[in-house]
């Protein structure tokens, strides 16, 4: 069985641009000019980013970020 | 009751009698340490109130914090500093408040909000960094030769006034006189009523004369920026233009002042964090985040919109409720060991700069002035502590912060 992809997403409703996922991650995440965040592209996470991805869930005050796991 | 909302209500004054029931902010024993107070009514309530300031209310939960934080229906931000007077239900300035955005309410909030946005990003914040050290660099040089300094007032105090200033277009020689307006706007909430007016009233005097300064004279700062834009099309109003820059200049100084000093009293105690931020300086970031955690320095207040129930509490409209990020960071439920500060904290969903739509616009900027503080004061003190504990003091109110902090260098 191939190894789990992960996907990483910015729920535009819940960012309130504190900006925490974009400085520990700016890898997997960007921000528009009023500083609101978003993934980048597809929000497919390389593997070797699936830690930082973590962290980037972990230390969002409004529950924005969700990382799914994508079964191919 | 209703008839008296826009009147002067009881202050402060006197002894508390039980946190539970009496609460009251500018206690000298919230004061000096506010963190057992919480942990108490996190057992007991853990919605504390008062009939102090004409009734408030204080939830002391990271659960309930966040609720209050994004129920804009039941909570007005028409007034976010708890004081002797409330706006009344008709008092004009609303939804707009008297200072744009942080007091106003949806609708009009979010353009208003937007407008700003742009100025603190990451992007516009990281051009004032060079800027931001040398300023550190130059004060840390002023205290040469000397074993033993104030760092709250010859340090961290002049790092976020010298920003603001640069911002909006001010004078640099007034900065004395912001710090008094400041400190006046924020402490002295208990201050008998004629005094507390004439204080405002020279506050919106100094600022309409910038005003009309930088409409004499346009230049490339935050203030000619305000006197351009627009809403919709439209002009934004004289009213809107000096609310917005008196909220620029209250919450962008007393706030960061605060998380500086309350930082560098945190590390003159704990030599194990000051060696381990020294020797792992990508671990900055991280600790900068927690430092925000654990000290967290602003208090936001709410206005009651409409009579409610509360988890079993009666709301009653225009009662005040003390919006206390800094009680949530230290919530143990939301927290693993919330009391201690551990700089290396991985998950982090700390609300030092609140949450929901009104979430601090100079997050960006704070983090940056923190970060360069503390780097550049490691770099020259790597080795300092507390001169005199007992002569520590903290600002009483909704902004935490030591206002003296004598340390000695070594």
């Amino acid at each position: 069985m191939p190894a789990a992809t992960f996907r990483v997403h910015v729920d535009p409703g819940k960012c309130q641009g504190h900006n925490r996922c974009y400085s520990l991650c700016p890898e997997l995440f960007e921000l528009d000019d009023l500083g609101m965040s978003s993934e980048i592209g597809s929000g497919a996470v390389p593997a070797d980013l699936v830690a930082q991805a973590r962290l980037a869930v972990a230390n969002c005050p409004e529950y924005a970020i969700s990382l799914t796991e994508v079964r191919p | 009751m209703t008839a008296g909302r826009g009147d002067a209500v009881s202050g402060g004054a006197g002894p508390v009698a039980d946190w539970a029931t009496d609460f009251d902010h500018t206690d000298p024993a919230w004061v000096a340490d506010p963190y057992p107070i919480w942990a108490d009514l996190r057992q007991r309530c853990p919605v504390a109130h008062s009939n102090r300031y004409g009734g408030a209310w204080l939830p002391v939960t990271h659960e309930l914090v966040s609720e209050v934080a994004y129920d804009t229906e039941h909570f007005t931000s028409r007034s976010v500093v708890v004081s002797q007077r409330r706006p009344g239900p008709d008092a004009p300035p609303a939804p707009v408040g008297l200072s744009p955005p942080i007091s106003s309410d949806p609708p009009f909030h979010g353009a208003a909000r937007r407008m700003l946005l742009p100025a603190f990003t990451p992007k516009a914040i990281a051009s004032l960094e060079p800027y931001t050290r040398e300023l550190c660099r130059e004060l840390l040089a002023a205290t040469a030769g000397r074993s033993c300094f104030d760092a709250a007032t010859e340090y961290a105090q002049h790092i976020p006034v010298r920003i603001i200033v640069k911002f909006l277009g001010f004078p640099e020689e007034d900065a004395d006189l912001f710090r008094a307006f400041i400190k006046g706007v924020l402490e002295g909430i208990n201050e008998p009523l004629d005094r507390r007016d004439v204080l405002l009233g020279d506050l919106d005097g100094y600022i309409d004369a910038q005003i009309a300064d930088h409409i004499a004279h346009p230049r490339d700062d935050v203030t000619s920026f305000l006197l351009q834009a627009e809403i919709g099309g439209t002009r934004l109003t004289r009213n809107h233009v000096r609310g917005t820059m008196i909220l620029l200049m209250i919450a962008g100084i007393d706030t960061t002042w605060s998380a500086i000093g309350a930082s560098l009293w945190h590390l003159a105690q704990h030599p194990a964090d000051r060696r381990r931020m020294a020797a792992e300086p990508e671990l900055m970031g991280t600790a900068v985040e927690e430092l925000l955690r654990a000290y967290a320095p602003v208090t936001m207040a709410r206005l009651v919109s409409r009579d409610f129930d509360f988890h079993g509490h009666q709301l009653t409209e225009g009662d005040w409720l003390l919006l206390s990020f800094p009680a949530a960071n230290r919530d143990p439920a939301a927290f693993e060991a919330a009391g201690e500060v551990r700089l290396d904290r991985a998950s982090n969903r700390h609300v030092a700069f609140g949450l929901g739509r009104h979430r601090c616009l100079g997050s960006n900027l704070a983090r940056m002035e923190l970060r360069v503080a503390l780097e550049e004061w490691l770099a020259r003190y790597p080795d300092f502590g507390l001169a005199d504990a007992a002569a520590v003091s903290w600002s009483a109110g909704q902004i935490r912060g030591p206002r003296t902090l004598p340390v000695s260098v070594r």
